[in-house]
């Protein structure tokens, strides 16, 4: 059994209440770093335990907590991220649920690390079940005096507050989610100011996803250099994965990072494997944004060696072999699955919840959504192929927010790995409306000297 | 922190104050190296980067920091750093990523050139004349919304709206009343009045001036004459609630329609009330002070008083100064 350092006492009766947290060990790093370590220290700690942000694109914590500006006199702000609305992406839902008070206790101990007297949890409104838990668990905190006035007796006063999200994926990127806290429309700032030097209302801020301040509590509790042993190289840790998609037993697991793909989708211990005895043939590492991969390159590096589930293994061979660790949401594809209709899937996504501020994302998602909603139903032209890749082309990195990149990649990478399925959809428009191309070679071990294509 | 840092654009550099941005920096250069903004306007705050027209690429970060920026920038919002080193249009890649933004504001849009009395003075016009394509490559209906009527002074066609928000910045920060803003999401969004109420302020008319399309054009001026045809004339009367100072546009004696006094980059000098806009529109209302001048390069100039001149160019550069002799003898010999 692997280790676990989130969900260790997730099958405990009753973990969401106070009491039975407090028996496992809970709120022990709140009163070790309240008592003992000062902020500077809890911030060495995390830098130490080389936590990589947990939300998608894997920039080291503790360095992001150092950046924080610190002027005498103005109030600093932390603001965990729960606007968890990626398809594919489930994890911080099922912390919350069950767990809430690792959550509140990864907040107090972050909170004390920067000196924030007021703090935010931001989740998104549709998960209106985890506000009310999370509330419920603020005011067990309170009560046992964890929370509000000199916590502890350290003189540490800190106010926690639930603010249920305005419904749009768009709020989930970080300024985005600001201004939708400070009350306006949930349209990204230009950065920069980034938010760490003038973020919730003007202030020094620091966002981050719940997966990462849950995770400061074990750092804490055992120490930062303790807690860089478990993972691999730079991938420290451990990492919640939303398994979704054909597989036997899809859920959330904690993994050590570093488990081979390989496992992590066959073995018993994790998904079982490929639902209904069927074949892999494509995977989506990381939440609905990153590149999708055929089964070959899942498994595989483009050199042969076993891939594994690690920032960096991931992303191994950049974006033509590679793709991204992400926010952990995998889904796995089997053999009768359409990749066409799946980037066609997450192409209106995009377009759907693009914001609507800089023209390239505004108009670029809603170009790429029709002409891919035009191969998946039997009108496309061959030139459609080369003008998606063009089109994604000149989004990806001229918008203001990484939206725009995250509305290019899935489609890009779909055409660089699937091509010959997006040319069956031209060339037989009415044989892909009734049947589906099937696996082909893409599971069929990768030939040295692959193709490198873009 | 007086002190003044140095930017170098495309080659020329230039010293400016510390906080300019490199669009600022650049306009002091002037000529063809100012990168293009839609949506960017110096007198509304918060204004810029939403467009993208602008984007240029930092070659060097600083004189301290010399690594280039990952990613291409939008130049209306970066603030330069002293030793910084700026491509405008000598990369390619920038006039690669340039063109595609202007073909992505295209795809939507009506290009109802022929009706369109923003026509001859329309920003995205001369931005697709200079970088798009011949051809659209767009095969879908272009979007288009129901018609919303916003007073009786001001027409709003938001087929051809852009979405730079500047209209939105006026009415936040001219006007005092807000009833102006965005609604909806995505390429749905649109600019509209809340519950269809007039906009009805001194100020109001100012967000025609702004609009870089013609998304809000004057509705007392529309459809009575193409733009190239009437002459501008700069005037000014006592004004109770503005400075008074605007254009006039004159076709044969009759005074078609009024605007603010525009500088090179499209943007107003100071923004006029509406009842120099709307209602004054006899001669006799002005003190005529002189024809506007209007840059060679637009149509406007084509029926204009002023002889061809050599490009202005702000800032004094050698090199610059060079160029412009050398235009100045070839405009001798025309």
């Amino acid at each position: 059994m692997a280790r676990k350092l989130l969900l260790e006492h997730i099958n405990v009766p009753g973990i969401n209440t106070l009491d039975v947290y407090r028996q496992k060990g809970g709120y022990r790093s709140v009163e070790k770093a309240l008592k003992t370590l000062s902020p500077d220290d809890v911030v060495e700690e995390v830098k130490k335990s080389g936590l990589r942000g947990r939300g998608g694109a894997g920039f080291p914590t503790g360095m992001k907590w150092s950046f924080l500006a610190k002027p005498e006199g103005v109030a600093r702000y932390l603001v965990c991220n729960a606007d968890e609305s990626e398809p594919g992406t489930f994890k911080d839902r099922y912390l919350m649920t069950h767990i809430p008070h690792a959550l509140i206790e990864g907040m107090i101990v972050s909170s004390y690390a920067l000196g924030a007297k007021t703090s935010y949890i931001y989740v998104r409104g549709e998960m209106m079940p985890q506000i009310r838990i999370l509330e419920k668990a603020i005011a067990e905190a309170k009560n046992a005096g964890f929370l509000g006035k000199n916590i502890l007796g350290s003189g540490y006063d800190l106010e926690l507050y639930v603010q249920p999200g305005g419904g749009a994926y768009i709020c989930g990127e970080e300024t985005a989610l600001l201004e939708s806290l400070e009350g306006k429309r949930g349209n990204p700032r230009i950065k920069p100011p980034f938010p760490a030097i003038a973020g919730l209302y003007g202030c020094p801020t620091v966002v981050n996803n719940v997966e990462s301040i849950a995770a400061v509590v074990p750092i804490i509790n055992d120490g930062g250099e303790e807690y860089a042993k478990v993972g691999i190289g730079r991938s420290t840790g451990t990492k919640l994965i939303s398994a979704s998609g054909n597989l036997v037993r899809p859920g959330v697991y904690e993994i050590e990072l570093g488990l081979p793909v390989e496992e992590f989708i066959y073995s018993d211990e994790y998904c079982g494997g490929i639902a209904n005895g069927k074949r892999l043939k494509a995977t989506v590492a990381g939440g609905s944004s990153v590149p999708v991969l055929p089964a070959n390159l899942t498994l595989k590096l483009a050199n042969g060696d076993p891939r594994l589930m690690s920032y960096e293994s991931l992303s191994e061979g950049g974006f033509a072999t590679g793709t991204m660790m992400g926010s952990g949401g995998f889904i796995a594809f089997d053999e009768d699955q359409c990749i066409v209709r799946n980037t066609w899937n997450f192409s209106r996504f995009y377009h759907h919840e693009s914001c609507g501020q800089c023209s390239p994302c505004r108009e670029g998602t809603g170009w790429m959504e029709k002409v891919l909603h035009r191969i998946e139903h039997g009108h496309g032209k061959m030139s459609d192929i080369d003008l998606l890749v063009d089109v994604s082309k000149k989004i990806e990195g001229n918008t203001i927010c990484p939206l725009g990149d995250a509305a290019a990649w899935p489609v890009a990478s779909a055409i660089r790995h699937f091509r010959d399925e997006f040319e069956w959809h031209v060339r037989e428009p009415q044989k892909s409306q009734q049947t589906n191309y099937g696996i082909a070679r893409y599971a069929e071990p990768i030939v040295s000297g692959l193709k490198q294509e873009n | 922190m007086s002190e003044k840092v140095k930017v170098t654009i495309d080659g020329i550099t230039v010293e400016v104050e510390p906080g300019t941005t490199i669009l600022n920096a650049a306009r002091q250069i002037g000529g063809d190296i100012v990168p293009p903004a839609m949506c960017y306007y110096s007198k509304l705050e918060g204004s810029g980067g939403k467009c993208r027209t602008c984007i240029v690429k930092v070659s060097k970060g600083s004189e301290k920091d010399p690594r280039p920026m990952p990613k291409l920038v939008a130049s209306c919002r970066t603030t330069v750093m002293d030793g910084m080193e700026v491509m405008n249009i000598t990369s390619p890649e920038v006039l690669e990523a340039r063109s595609g933004v202007v073909e992505i504001l295209l795809i939507n849009h009506p290009l109802d050139c022929p009706v369109c009395d923003q026509a001859g003075e329309c920003d995205l016009q001369n931005l697709g004349y200079e970088h798009g394509l011949q051809k659209t490559r767009y095969e879908f209906e272009r979007r288009t919304f129901e018609r919303i009527d916003i007073g009786d002074k001001i027409q709003l066609h938001m087929n051809r709206c852009i979405l730079c928000y500047r209209c939105v910045f006026t009415a936040d920060q001219i006007t005092n009343k807000r009833v102006h803003g965005i609604l909806n999401r995505g390429d749905h969004s649109e600019i509209s009045t809340y519950i269809q109420t007039a906009v009805d302020n001194d100020f109001s008319g100012n967000v025609i001036d702004v609009c870089p399309v013609g998304a809000l054009t004057d509705k007392t001026f529309r459809f009575k004459n193409r733009v190239w045809f009437t002459k501008p004339v700069d005037a000014h009367r006592d004004c109770p609630t503005c400075k008074g100072e605007v254009t006039l546009w004159y076709k044969g004696a009759d005074v078609l329609r009024v605007t603010a006094r525009k500088d090179i980059y499209g943007e107003v000098e100071d923004f006029i009330c509406n009842t120099c806009r709307f209602d004054k529109k006899k001669t006799a209302d002005w003190v005529i002070e002189q024809p506007t001048h209007i840059s060679d390069t637009s149509v406007i100039a084509s029926n204009h008083y002023e002889t061809m001149k050599p490009l202005p160019v702000i800032q004094t550069d050698l090199r610059l100064q060079q160029a412009n002799k050398v235009e100045l003898e070839k405009t001798a010999k025309f």
